[in-house]
């Protein structure tokens, strides 16, 4: 049921809004509204119920093991959403002079320096409100480096087949023309087809390490060194950084600029799809390009760098300073593991990673990249079970849903069959992943007995499959009434 | 170790599986000589309760002001129900709902926003949100010349919010798209349709129209959108959603409606926090939603024909599109606009419209309190919304420095952005503020003036 459909005409909260409708005589009639607005009319208490019932038909991690590749599900601490919500926090306007939030701004200005420390970067910038913000923010920066020096040649960005949607998409955005190179037979960017697409109009590449197939890319170092010979800059997608985080840094590997998803790494929560935060850090060479605001500190007092400080920024990405809330909380939870912690955090990922890619892999799944060692995720590839039975990866993965387990991510990496990305994060215990190994056993076993049962998956959600094509087809966006 | 679970017993048993001696060894496809040893500049970790100290001093350091500040972001009452459901770990802690069958919670509420949004504005639909105001009006703009198809050019008036105008510039130049600004009657503080004519022989892909516009004062829609659609260019509203509950939506301005309308959904149950997690807000006519970035959500049945839902036009999207996608977007504010949800449904049409109607009340009362002061004038004649422009006899630095050591923040020196305004500050009184509180302002900028 909708709450529209809870709606009864009058019905009122009258503790929530103002007690009397104040006068709108000096508002000209002409503007003034005259359709109605379609809000629910319902007591505090039907919404209270009908959300709280909305929230429970979701998966999340604090209800169950969420092994989402690319998506590094860890668990959100309650303690960073408490401390980022105090009162004072939340009520300061983003406007207030710098000497009414230096606390607020002290907790940004370690951030900034703390994520510097453990990226290699020379400057960090908090403005970037999601991952493919940071992106576009980067790649900007890429451009402005370029021209600045007067070269207005390098048309083109270099992606490999493997990266996320967005690298592509961030790319052409930003202008460039995007150039695709493949990965070889063991996971790796194909070097010697980056060396052939290199060359005067190569504005930068793009990369992810350890990539989206889950491995190390071992040729970075030689990567690095060809693209800059050729005039290029190096983009880190920091989107698998929680698997290499205190190991070895982005700026170590030279890369020139990098985003690190704090929604990731540092835990702060997806919120079913945002607000994310991606933080962007540079090289040397593109802290004039850096976006604004930056925090800085003189002495013992913070204030905001803006355009004037840094006459060739590329400018301002959000209306304010980016999503502070959502820093705050990846600030709360930086303190929290400290620098030991910090470490741990790619160390059990990793761990994880491994013992859960051995035992489906003695369990009979098969390993995509076997003689590879995993990052904090890998893949399984059900291309044998499909030819063999029909079975896909989408019906596995939503029979995971039956089981209780959220699926891996299916059909990413776009390049191994059937696949499914498995990510179980530093913070699941041993039981945990020891009882979806023994899930994903049984369904093997149902593949072989019952493949129905699998193919027609899920059985125990609020709703079975749910149809995509006539989602498209007949677009239904909105309720009306009449409906 | 804080949040890790593993005993010294499972992490040997672990390594037994996997055949590894030591976690270390797990690493040992990195090249060597890029492992980076030991973190430096990162501090040891603290307990729950020493972080918990710590950041009690700074909020405390950062302690509490009678707000008078708007310019894009408005302290409205948040009631209790809003974050106390949004921040259950489901809403909390959950991914993007890819998994529709393990998502419909999500996914419903996500439909119920775009169907309450898609009113508000007057429009057949929306969006589940992009990531604030600003970067919501740059996508509209790249969404008017995708669809203009021979216009690369944006034509925004200077009553748009300054750092709007400056993101929007930032992202569509990588396009090569050019954005012209309209200059604004200084007396009234409005657009005057009649400037157009100056350019009656020039394309356009969109002109963009603020309801209320950055001055708090309300513009002739009317005029603005016919005119925009005279010329064969989209008309896109910029607007605020609380206002909306009082004036025209975007969809019923002009003869034909605005065709895309965007804003900043911060007044609907957000907390100011510093600037952010906001979320910003896009809705447009049918014929345009192909050309709409962002996630959206359509109701359909599942198997047994019961209705459900799902994020639908996908093949819009960068996970599927790639390099040839509507934008690189790939994310919502969707915890922003689950607390949103639950707010429009707390205050319904009547609560909304009377938060609406006392915010533009008290600002006509601070206004009139503070025009009779020496030294205090309106700026504009222009009828306004919930915020209004002054002008002092004395520079606005030095006034609101004044005010802030009694606890109160006046608004904003529009010098910085309009420098050819003068002493002009921009205040704005919602209905959080009482008489009292209008008064005790109004005495402390006689003071301060005095």
């Amino acid at each position: 049921m909708l709450i529209f459909e809870h709606s009864r005409p009058g019905r009122r909260n009258y503790s929530q809004s103002p007690a009397t409708a104040a006068s709108t005589a000096k508002i000209p009639q002409n503007l003034l509204r005259k359709s109605p607005v379609l809000l629910p009319e319902v007591s505090e208490m039907d919404t209270v119920r009908h959300y709280t019932r909305l929230s429970q038909k979701n998966f999340s991690i604090d209800t169950e093991f969420y092994p989402l590749g690319s998506c590094t599900m860890k668990y959100n601490p309650r303690a960073c959403n408490s401390l980022a919500m105090l009162p004072q926090f939340l009520s300061r306007h983003p406007l207030a002079p710098e000497d009414t939030g230096q606390g607020f701004l002290a907790c940004m200005y370690e951030l900034q320096e703390t994520l510097k420390a453990v990226t290699g970067m020379a400057g960090v910038s908090l403005t970037p409100m999601a991952g493919a913000q940071g992106e576009l923010i980067g790649v900007m920066m890429i451009r402005a480096y370029h021209e600045a020096r007067g070269d207005f040649t390098r048309t083109e960005i270099i992606v490999p087949d493997a990266a996320h949607g967005t690298n592509p998409a961030t790319a052409v955005m930003c202008g460039f023309k995007v150039v695709e190179i493949a990965t070889d037979k063991e996971g790796n960017v194909d070097l010697a087809a980056l060396k052939a697409a290199v060359g005067p109009q190569t504005a930068g590449l793009m990369l992810t390490n350890p990539s989206t197939l889950g491995v190390f890319e071992k040729n970075v170092a030689e990567m690095s060194r060809v693209v800059h010979q050729a005039g290029g800059l190096l983009y880190y997608d920091g989107a698998n950084l929680n698997a290499v985080l205190g190991k070895v840094k982005p700026g170590d590997m030279g890369f020139d600029v990098i985003h690190i998803n704090l929604h990731k790494t540092f835990s702060t929560p997806h919120g079913g799809g945002g607000p994310g935060s991606a933080p962007v850090g540079v090289a040397e060479r593109l802290l004039p390009f850096m976006p604004i605001p930056i925090v800085a500190k003189e002495g013992d007092t913070y204030h905001w760098i803006t355009e004037k400080e840094k006459p060739q920024s590329i400018g301002r990405l959000s209306a304010h300073m980016g999503n502070a809330g959502v820093l705050l909380r990846a600030y709360i939870y930086i303190r929290l593991l400290g620098m030991h912690g910090m470490h741990r955090i790619s160390e059990f990922a990793t761990l994880n990673a491994n013992y859960l890619m051995a035992e489906l892999s003695k369990a009979g799944f098969e390993i995509a990249y076997p003689t590879r060692r995993a990052s904090h995720e890998f893949i399984v590839t059900l291309k044998d079970i499909k030819d063999k039975t029909g079975v896909t990866a989408m019906n596995l993965a939503k029979r995971l849903l039956d089981k209780g387990y959220h699926a891996p991510t299916t059909y990413f990496p776009m390049l191994v069959p059937e696949c499914l990305l498995i990510e179980p994060a530093e913070t699941e215990s041993k039981e945990t992943l020891d009882a979806f190994v023994k899930s994903m056993k049984e369904i093997l076993q149902e593949i072989e007995l019952q493949p129905d049962l699998v193919k027609g998956a899920p059985h125990t959600m609020p709703v079975r499959k749910l149809d995509d094509v006539k989602a498209a087809r007949e677009l239904d966006l909105t309720w009306k009434p009449s409906a | 170790m804080p949040f890790i679970p593993h005993t010294e017993e499972d992490i040997a048993e672990m390594l037994a599986s996997i055949g590894a001696k030591t976690i270390e060894e797990l690493f040992d496809e990195i090249p060597k000589e890029l492992v980076s040893g030991e973190l430096t500049g990162v501090p040891p970790g603290l307990s729950e309760m020493e972080i918990s100290r710590l950041m009690m001093e700074r909020a405390t350091t950062d302690g509490f002001y009678q707000n008078f500040i708007g310019a894009g972001a408005y302290e409205h009452h948040i009631p209790a129900a809003v974050w106390q459901i949004t921040t259950r770990g489901e809403f909390y802690s959950s991914y993007t709902p890819y998994q529709a069958e393990a998502s419909q919670g999500t996914l419903q509420l996500l439909y119920e926003y775009q169907t309450m949004m898609a009113s508000l504005t007057g429009m057949d639909v929306s969006n589940a949100s992009m990531y604030d105001g600003a970067t919501a009006l740059a996508e509209a703009a790249l969404m008017a010349v995708r669809s203009h198809k021979s216009s690369r050019r944006i034509l925004i008036p200077k009553t748009v919010h300054p750092v709007y105008r400056q993101v929007v510039r930032a992202i569509v130049s990588n396009q090569k798209i050019e954005v012209v600004e309209l200059p604004f009657n200084s007396q009234s503080g409005q657009v005057d349709p009649g400037s157009l004519a100056e350019f009656a022989n020039e394309e356009f892909a969109a002109l963009v129209i603020p309801q209320p516009n950055f001055f708090g004062v309300l513009e002739q829609v009317d005029a603005l959108t016919d005119w925009a659609h005279s010329k064969n260019s989209f008309a896109i509203g910029v607007v605020n959603p609380t206002a909306l509950a009082l004036l025209t939506p975007p969809g019923e301005w002009g003869s034909k409606g605005a065709d895309i309308a965007v804003g900043e959904g911060q007044s609907l149950g957000i907390p100011l926090s510093s600037g952010g997690p906001y979320f910003g807000f896009m809705a447009c006519k049918n014929d345009l939603v192909r050309q709409m970035p962002g996630r959206i959500i359509g109701r359909t049945t599942d198997l047994d024909n019961k209705p459900g839902f799902v994020l639908t036009l996908q093949a819009r999207e960068q996970h599927i599109r790639r390099s040839k996608a509507t934008s690189n977007i790939c994310t919502n504010q969707g915890l922003m606009v689950t607390a949103a949800t639950i707010f429009m449904s707390l205050l319904g049409p009547e609560g909304l419209r009377r938060v609406a109607a006392q915010s533009h009340a008290n600002t006509l009362e601070l206004v009139e309190q503070l025009e009779t002061i020496n030294g205090v004038k309106r700026a504009f004649s222009g009828p306004v919304f919930h915020e209004a422009a002054l002008t002092l006899s004395a520079p606005v630095a030095e006034v609101l420095s004044k005010l802030k050591q009694k606890g109160i923040l006046g608004g904003l020196d529009l010098q910085g952005h309009y420098p050819e305004l003068g002493n002009a500050l921009l205040v704005c009184a919602t209905e959080t503020k009482t008489t009292n509180d209008l008064q005790n302002y109004a005495e402390a900028l006689k003071h301060a003036l005095g």
